[in-house]
């Protein structure tokens, strides 16, 4: 929203103050301002009130016409003028031979053969409206050779207010709220709004208006006739035009400017058209064409102003095109009125258009200041056009009324939420400065909240300490730390494991973390050939590409990996992040945090790969919990899983997760020359299982007996558990040395260490154990090899 | 000296000259001082010789043993000194100069913004919550005392569920769960509520170089009998000094957010200009970067805690933003995209 400052100069007197200095304190007190300040007239200078003496046509020119003007100068000029409403006896802006306007620097110049010492403006040249039909006609009275920023308030100084920054604040949606602010800001005194009595007119009839809706809260109207202008004053249209308004026609003209100065949205409806007013929805949808032209659909949830039965205009937010004011009109019924914040809202969303005066209602408007707003504007009227008359009384039904807002604080309660000391005095100043009535006893104060803040601003006491604390200026605030009481804060096993895992991957694995989405990627899962697997659903995402929730990371990151195949010939990604695993039984998602990892290599063959991916798992479980990792076959049919080498990962004996190989499928339109193994690992399973610890033994003084036994065997694990099976207390560690393969089958050479802390072993104490195992592994079909 | 052992003593030397290696050295020591060498052969001539020749004789060549002794020993040390050099010298010299092989791996930028954030809050005796990504509407809005008919609210900017649930579309989703979990230590032991909250978070718009759907916010809160606006402003300041690591210059401005009141929008000087106004802050000194607030006494209500006793403050701090502003991240679509060539490059940043 623009801003004038000499519209706010109107109601507070601001003379002698730094106007921009008071501009960056209402950014900071108020609402924020945008940074760039328009300083309007600053780059006009040299334009002056003259009369055309003569005017003769162009000799070589249809369009042209030489002019005689008096600039008051006491010589008439010669001026080539191209406008199509000159005529003699015209008073017209000037720009003198030396005038400025904007980059340009008036100089005489010859036009189409013919001497031009000067220039007629136009109101569109000189930047004061978008009017370009002709050069200014200045009807005032005035002396020849007045500079027109003498007669006219050409000098100003407008600024743009960020209109989110105003979202809470229904009262600065006009001049007066934003001068009052200003008044508060700078210890000036705002002035009254000059209205007219609008008691003089009781005795003339009352219109005909009923609300038959309550989402109308109030509904004020007035009758005008007999209105013979249709221009607005010169000042008025220049301040409409620096608002970022069109002028219209005086009436128009005078709606808008009501808005831009007091907030209220008001509409004037032709009388001719409007007398028997209703405020409703209708039962059915229906079409309506606005006074844009443009025809809308209505539904049954939006208000409208009715006459009768015939709609008129869409309550709050737009009039019909025809209850127009027209260029004949000269009697008008005026509304001034106050709806619904959120039907209003509603509405706009639903007709997708959005106006200068919805957007206001949306903020909740002050009820009270529909009455106001009339008699501001019969003011204005009568004052432009003294011909004018009302012919009705005030006409004004309320059907929603805002409680009073009282609130009552002490000092201590100001303290305590500050943290500094703001005098008693201050604190009266302050809220008397922006309207409230405050009785304060002592370090007591009760506060009367001014209708323009109680529709929804100000309703508690914290509210009151915003008022306080803004105007007294947050910049001059002193700074502390907090005095509390301290206690040690430990952090939940989650985040600790969360945390290590990331540095061993990063630091240890030289892996790279990622983000991805919460969503399956419908495209990218397709071109892999990846099916997104049934879950809960976004109902409303405007990309159509987002929809379904993911189950598992993995699918994501592979579409990433294929995204970096070109990056390195190996590489390791991970993503610590959420899928969603259906819906628990009380309906709501059943979350979880989850570890991706996926190994992408070109040089290492599948099950070097494969195996250092168990590998980086089980130091993972071994770094944090003490605890080593068991695998167990899966079988399970996926559109991306290998179905081999898919396993289930336990961890003291509860699954965490699963490692696996990525299809072929897959992996073939990720790389053709690719390994891709992958493995997903449930956080907080994981961040469950309890730490083994470090369990320190003193090593033995004494040699150590190691016995190497080859055996026969696909897998190492049955030849562990026999090992483990054998529950010998002198054994201190069991590693694999060498495997061999050939067409015999595969030989798994085991190396079992003995040690006793007290002695040296023979290796008949321990042969007993080893040909136990043998035993035992024999009786499985698992032969020593010889 | 006598002829013959002078000449003897001049063969030596004239031999032990050419010696290169231990090995001739050796031959050369068996040559004059073996049991049968030419030293001790020389005594084998003194059987001719009257008592007093031979003792001046039996000297002479005990003084010529010694000698020989010591220059071959002086000899060997020579020897293997050479020895050592030459094998230093075989050493070739390597290239440092060529490039590194780092091995490294990287964290995400919004792993490394959070941590730091996260160990100047943990010094401070925040605790570091985690909380869902899917959250109910209670969480997300009533909570937080946005009513039914705030724009927050409405379809195209929260991603909503098929049941009934949503993504978090700010942190403060996590408010509630918060004071109700330390409200008890709060009211019976007198523990402040200080903690952080960092997450992931959604919101239903088109995408672009500025625009995200998923981001990164972190919220913080403080809860106890009498934490003020001046607490607010020192805990911020503090925390924004700490991440950019220096002394950053902070301002309110009133701003308004249904949870919090006063509330505020938290500017700081320009990190480009130091305040003084360039194209990244349009000439203004002072970048928008945090809204925060005094908590609104509902949203304490909400959650067990009596706002007629405790005050307190929260603040919201966009972590995306802060990671591109950080290290220059100019699109923020970068982020999720999983390119190395971008991510790769974030190793660690304590």
């Amino acid at each position: 929203m623009f801003l004038s400052m000499n519209w706010i100069s109107e109601f507070v007197d601001l003379s002698g103050l730094d106007k921009l200095s008071l501009i960056n304190k209402f950014s900071l007190s108020t609402a924020e301002v945008e940074n760039e300040i328009f300083f309007k007239g600053s780059d006009l200078s040299g334009i002056v009130v003259a009369e055309i003496k003569s005017v003769e046509p162009h000799p070589e020119s249809k369009k042209l016409h030489l002019l005689k003007v008096d600039a008051g100068e006491g010589k008439l000029v010669d001026v080539v003028c191209g406008a199509p409403n000159v005529r003699v006896g015209m008073k017209t802006a000037f720009a003198k031979v030396g005038a400025r306007i904007g980059e340009i620097e008036i100089s005489p110049r010859k036009l189409a053969g013919y001497l031009s010492c000067g220039m007629c403006c136009s109101e569109k040249e000189l930047g004061l409206s978008d009017s370009n039909d002709g050069i200014m006609d200045i009807t005032e009275d005035v002396k020849i050779g007045t500079d027109l920023k003498e007669l006219y308030e050409i000098d100003d100084i407008i600024f743009e207010v960020d209109n989110k920054s105003l979202t809470n604040r229904p009262d600065l949606w006009g001049h007066y709220g934003i001068a009052r602010e200003f008044a508060a800001i700078s210890g000036r005194e705002l002035r009254p709004l000059e209205v007219s009595d609008l008691k003089k007119y009781e005795g003339l009839p009352k219109l005909d208006l009923k609300i038959e809706n309550p989402l109308c809260y109030r509904y004020s109207c007035l009758r005008f006739e007999n209105i013979s202008k249709h221009t607005s004053p010169m000042n008025m249209r220049i301040r409409l035009y620096y608002c970022g308004m069109r002028s219209l026609n005086l009436l128009a003209d005078l709606t808008n400017y009501l808005m831009l100065e007091m907030g209220q949205p008001m509409h004037a409806f032709d009388s001719r058209k409007v007398d028997k007013i209703r405020v409703k929805c209708f039962d059915k949808p229906f079409k309506f064409e606005t006074l844009d032209g443009v025809e809308r659909d209505i539904d049954e949830n939006t208000l409208m102003i009715c006459n009768g039965d015939t709609p008129v205009a869409v309550a709050g937010i737009m009039g019909g095109l025809d209850s127009e004011i027209v260029e004949d009109t000269n009697s008008l019924t005026l509304e001034s009125a106050t709806f619904d914040a959120a039907s209003i809202r509603k509405s706009t969303v639903r007709l997708g258009h959005r106006t200068d005066a919805s957007q206001r209602y949306e903020k909740s408007l002050d009820p009270e200041m529909t009455v106001t707003a009339i008699a501001r504007f019969v003011k204005l009227l009568l004052d432009i056009d003294g011909g004018a008359c009302v012919t009705s009384s005030l006409t004004d039904e309320s059907a929603f009324k805002y409680d009073d807002v009282e609130l009552s604080f002490d000092k201590a309660f100001v303290d305590r939420y500050t943290g500094i000391e703001i005098e008693n005095e201050r604190i009266v100043k302050t809220l008397v400065a922006l309207g409230f009535g405050v009785e304060a006893d002592g370090d007591s104060f009760k506060v009367k909240v001014p209708s323009w803040r109680a529709t929804k601003d100000v309703t508690i006491k914290a509210d009151i300490i915003e008022e306080i604390t803004r105007i007294y200026g947050y910049d001059n605030f002193a700074v502390n730390t907090a005095a509390v009481p301290l206690y040690p804060v430990r952090e939940t096993q989650e985040k600790t494991d969360e945390d290590r895992i990331r540095d061993i991957l990063v630091k240890r694995y030289s892996m790279h973390e990622l983000h991805s989405y919460v969503w399956a990627y419908y495209d990218e899962y397709k071109e892999l050939g990846i099916e997104i697997e049934p879950n809960v659903e976004l109902v409303n995402a405007t990309n159509p590409n987002i929809k379904t929730i993911r189950r598992s990371i993995v699918p994501t990151q592979l579409c990433q990996v294929k995204y970096n195949t070109a990056y390195a010939p190996d590489f390791g990604v991970f993503e610590i992040g959420r899928v969603i695993n259906g819906l628990n039984s009380d309906g709501l998602c059943d979350e979880r945090k989850k570890l991706a990892i996926t190994l992408f290599a070109k040089t290492e063959e599948m099950e070097k790969l494969y195996l250092r991916l168990r590998d980086i798992l089980a130091t993972i479980a071994d770094d944090i919990k003490h605890m080593p990792l068991t695998f167990e076959a899966l079988s399970e049919k996926s559109s991306y899983k290998h179905p081999k080498n898919l396993n289930a990962i336990f961890c003291g004996g509860v699954k965490i997760g699963e490692i696996g190989i990525v299809n072929p499928q897959v992996s073939k339109k990720i790389d053709k020359k690719a390994n891709i193994v992958f493995a997903e690992i449930d956080i907080g399973e994981f961040a469950k299982i309890s730490n083994a610890g470090i369990k320190y033994e003193e090593p033995s003084k004494f040699p150590e007996i190691e016995i190497d036994l080859s055996f026969v065997s696909e897998k190492f694990a049955p030849i562990a558990k026999a090992i483990d099976e054998a529950n010998c207390p002198l054994i201190k560690s069991v590693s694999v040395v060498d495997t061999y393969a050939d067409e015999n089958g595969k030989s798994i050479t085991a190396r079992i260490v003995f040690s006793h802390s007290e002695k040296t072993l023979t290796r008949e104490e321990v042969m007993e154990t080893v040909d136990g195992i043998i035993a035992s592994l024999e009786k499985e079909g698992i032969m020593l090899k010889k | 000296m006598s002829e013959k052992t002078n000449a003897l003593k001049q063969e030596f030397l004239l031999s032990l000259a050419d010696v290169k290696t231990q090995e001739e050295l050796e031959e050369i020591r068996v040559k004059y001082l073996g049991k049968k060498g030419l030293v001790t052969e020389l005594l084998k001539d003194m059987r001719s010789l009257t008592p007093e020749e031979k003792k001046t004789f039996g000297q002479e060549v005990n003084v010529l043993k010694e000698e020989v002794s010591e220059k071959i020993a002086a000899a060997r040390e020579e020897i293997k000194q050479a020895e050592i050099e030459r094998e230093l010298a075989l050493m070739p010299e390597f290239d440092v100069s060529m490039p590194a092989d780092l091995r490294r791996g990287s964290y995400h930028p919004i792993t490394l913004v959070q941590r730091q954030c996260e160990e100047i809050f943990k010094s401070m005796g925040f605790a570091v919550e985690d909380f869902r990504e899917v959250v109910t509407d209670y969480e997300c809005f009533e909570a937080l005392n946005i009513p039914k008919d705030h724009p927050a609210r409405d379809m195209q900017d929260t991603y909503y569920l098929d049941n009934g649930q949503l993504l978090k579309s700010h942190t403060s989703a996590a408010q509630n769960a918060i004071y109700k979990k330390y409200k008890d230590a709060l009211v019976n032991e007198g523990k402040p509520i200080k903690a952080i909250f960092p997450g992931r978070c959604f919101r239903n718009e088109a995408t672009d170089a500025c625009h995200e759907n998923t981001f990164f916010q972190m919220e913080g809160v403080m809860v106890d009998k009498n934490i003020s606006i001046s607490n607010l402003i020192f805990f911020m300041k503090t925390m924004l000094s700490e991440v950019f690591r220096k002394d950053i210059k902070v301002r309110l401005r009133p701003g308004f957010f249904p949870f919090v009141e006063p509330g505020f929008e938290l500017d700081i000087s320009c990190l480009i200009c130091g305040g003084e106004g360039c194209a990244s802050c349009k000439h203004s000194g002072w970048l928008e970067l945090c809204p925060c607030g005094m908590i609104h006494p509902e949203v304490l209500r909400a959650g067990g805690i009596d706002p007629e006793e405790y005050t307190g403050f929260a603040f919201g701090l966009g972590l995306t933003r802060l990671a591109m502003m950080k290290y220059g991240v100019k699109d923020i679509r970068d982020l999720n995209s999983g390119s190395l060539k971008v991510l790769s490059q974030f190793t660690d940043d304590k």
